[in-house]
């Protein structure tokens, strides 16, 4: 399992590469690897500047080391790999990535989707949009926390 | 013990931490103690169900006890991803 929080940017591809080239070596059992990536989405007509992220440090490492423990539990993954950024970010901009593997494509797809539910609603992580003219509190949505229903 | 505030309840209340010595049993009382000193506390404060907490980096419940607690965090609900 590998938890990252960081302000600077991470290479998607490369991250990917990394982690389906340890996930392979460490188990020739591997089947399947899914990956997400999260980008900075300009939901305000073009007028976002900048998405500003805050967490909370110590809270937001053990929070996502949690969910990941619980996924490993739930399903029968290889490795977990999570990366999200704070900071200033710009649209376009890749904010955050998970990726699993396993032997079985169903394993890896619901453990990624189990990952990026609780990571959106129950990781200390905020999002305030800097916009051309003015600047807001990104809301949490009802979907996003009824989301979490389906994995009780 | 440490109270900290995140997001738009840092900006209401004007601080991201601060040292508060308290007796109070649960999280609601430490809330009810901090409303009544200023108004930037009560507009902080002003709708719970608009917030969340956490005892020592924990989630918890309003009613959650502080027994030993060395760290409480405000801050709405989460939007990462």
């Amino acid at each position: 399992m590998r938890i990252v929080v960081q302000e600077a940017g991470f290479d998607a591809g490369r991250e990917l590469t990394r982690f389906s080239a340890r996930s392979g070596a460490g188990d020739p059992g591997i089947g399947a690897i899914v990956s997400f990536t999260g980008v900075v989405r300009d939901t305000a007509k073009g007028t976002l500047e900048v998405m500003q992220i805050e967490h909370y440090p110590g809270m937001t490492e053990a929070a996502l080391t949690k969910i990941a423990q619980e996924a490993m539990t739930r399903w029968v993954l290889g490795d977990v790999l999570v990366i999200h950024r704070f900071g200033q970010l710009a649209p376009g901009d890749q904010i955050m990535m998970v990726a699993t593997s396993s032997a079985h494509r169903k394993d890896a797809f619901e453990a990624a989707e189990y990952l990026m539910d609780y990571l959106k609603s129950r990781a200390p992580f905020w999002k305030k949009e800097i916009l051309r003219d003015g600047a807001q509190w990104v809301g949490a949505r009802d979907e996003d926390e009824d989301a979490l229903g389906r994995w009780d | 013990m440490d109270v900290l505030y995140f997001a738009w309840v840092r900006e209401r209340i004007g601080l991201p931490k601060e040292r508060v010595e308290t007796s109070a049993a649960t999280v609601i009382a430490l809330v009810e103690e901090l409303r009544a000193r200023e108004d930037r506390y009560g507009a902080a404060f002003a709708d719970l169900s608009a917030l969340r907490v956490a005892v020592d980096q924990e989630l918890v419940d309003f009613d959650a006890p502080l027994a030993g607690a060395r760290e409480v965090a405000f801050f709405p609900p989460m939007t990462g991803g």
